[in-house]
C-alpha cells in the first residue's frame, strides 16, 4: 500500500459536539445527586432503594450512564489516535473500548432496574 | 550577559549539546536578537535565522528560557541568566537553532491562504464595510513564525495531519473575508478528527503568540461555523 498521509474524513463535528453536551448532562446529574443527597440523607441500602424506586430516578441515572460512556468513548478515541499508530492494533483495541463501555451500559441497566 | 545555547551540526555532531557563552553586552544592545549578533562575532559557528529584526518576518523564533518567542522583540533586561536558547520544539533541527519547516508550511498550504472569489474582478478594488474589515483584526497579524505550532502538543503529535494553531488561525482569516466565496469548500476541508479536531483548546498557543494573538479563540469561531451550518 503506498504511504500517504490520509486526513480529510468529512466528519469530527458529531463527536466534539456529543464530548461537550454529555458533559453538561453528566454535570447537571451530579448536583442533582448531592441535592438528593442533603435532601433525602440516605444512611443505609433501604434508604437508597426507595430513592431509585422512583422511575425519573432511575430514567436520568441511565441517560448519566449513556453519556458517560459515550463521553468516554470519544475521549478514549482521542487518545488511542494519538498513541497507538499501527491501523490494526488501533482498531482492536477500540472495538475492544466499545464492547467494555456497551457491556457496562447493560451492567448499569440491571443496576438501576433489576 | 550569559547565555548557555543548544548546538548541533549534524555533519560533525554526533549528538546536540549545550554550549555556554559569557559576552559583554554594549548599551545598545536592547533585544536578545542583538545579544546573538554579538555571539556571532565571537563564534561565527552559531547558526540562527533573523532577517527583519523588527518582529514583522517571523524568521528568528526559538525556545527562550522554555518560552517560544522571536529573539528580535524580546527584551533582554527581563531574561533570567544564563539563558537558555533552543530551536523550536518538535520540528526537525537542520542546525543549531535553525529548524525544519516543512512540516509547517505544508500544513499552512493545505488551507488554501489566499482569497478564493470566482467573480470577474472589479475596476477597482473588491470593497469591504468598516464592520466586515473589522471581522479580519486579530486573525490576519499572524507572521508565521511556528512560535504557537510548536508549543502546541497536538501538533509535536501530528505533525503530518493536525493544522496546528497558526494554519487554523489562518484557515479563519479567510472564512472571515467577506470577500471570499469557498466558505463551503473551506469548511469542509476542515471537518477531520485530526486536521481541526486535534485541538483541545488548552491555549500554548494563546500563551506563547509573540503577536498576542489568539489562535483558540479563531478555531472556536470555526467549530461555531461547522455547527451552525450542520444543526
Amino acid at each position: 500500500m503506498v504511504k500517504r498521509i490520509v486526513t480529510g474524513a468529512h466528519y469530527g463535528l458529531l463527536d466534539w459536539l456529543v464530548q461537550r453536551v454529555t458533559a453538561v448532562v453528566m454535570a447537571i446529574y451530579i448536583l442533582l445527586v448531592i441535592a438528593l443527597l442533603l435532601f433525602f440523607s440516605p444512611h443505609e441500602y433501604a434508604d437508597w432503594k426507595a430513592i431509585f424506586a422512583n422511575q425519573w430516578i432511575r430514567i436520568v441515572s441511565f441517560l448519566f450512564f449513556v453519556s458517560l460512556c459515550w463521553h468516554a468513548w470519544i475521549g478514549i478515541r482521542n487518545i488511542l489516535m494519538d498513541y497507538i499508530h499501527e491501523t490494526g492494533v488501533r482498531l482492536t483495541i477500540q472495538v475492544l473500548v466499545i464492547f467494555s463501555l456497551f457491556f457496562y451500559a447493560v451492567w448499569a441497566i440491571e443496576i438501576i432496574w433489576v | 550577559m550569559r547565555f548557555s545555547i543548544y548546538r548541533y551540526d549534524p555533519d560533525k555532531d554526533e549528538k546536540p549539546y549545550m554550549q555556554e557563552y559569557d559576552i559583554e553586552l554594549e548599551p545598545a544592545d536592547k533585544m536578545l536578537l542583538d545579544a546573538l549578533i554579538r555571539i556571532k562575532i565571537v563564534d561565527d559557528s552559531l547558526s540562527l535565522r533573523r532577517s527583519c529584526r523588527e518582529g514583522v518576518c517571523g524568521s528568528d523564533g526559538m525556545n527562550i528560557n522554555g518560552r517560544n518567542g522571536l529573539a528580535c522583540i524580546t527584551p533582554i533586561s527581563g531574561l533570567k541568566e544564563p539563558v537558555e536558547l533552543r530551536p523550536l520544539p518538535g520540528l526537525p533541527v537542520i542546525r543549531d537553532l535553525i529548524v525544519d519547516m516543512t512540516q509547517f508550511f505544508r500544513q499552512y498550504h493545505s488551507i488554501k491562504p489566499y482569497l478564493i472569489n470566482n467573480d470577474p474582478p472589479p475596476e477597482t478594488e473588491r470593497l469591504q464595510s468598516p464592520e466586515e474589515r473589522a471581522e479580519l483584526d486579530g486573525v490576519y497579524e499572524c507572521v508565521l513564525c511556528a512560535c504557537c505550532s510548536t508549543a502546541c502538543p497536538s501538533f509535536w503529535w501530528n505533525p503530518d495531519k493536525f493544522v496546528g494553531p497558526a494554519g487554523l488561525l489562518q484557515a479563519y482569516r479567510f472564512l472571515a473575508d467577506s470577500r471570499d466565496q469557498a466558505t463551503a469548500e473551506r469548511l469542509d476541508n476542515l471537518e477531520d478528527p485530526y486536521r481541526l479536531f486535534r485541538c483541545h483548546s488548552i491555549m500554548n498557543c494563546v500563551d506563547t503568540c509573540p503577536k498576542e494573538l489568539n489562535p483558540t479563540k479563531a478555531i472556536n469561531k470555526i467549530k461555531a461555523m461547522m455547527v451552525k451550518r450542520t444543526i
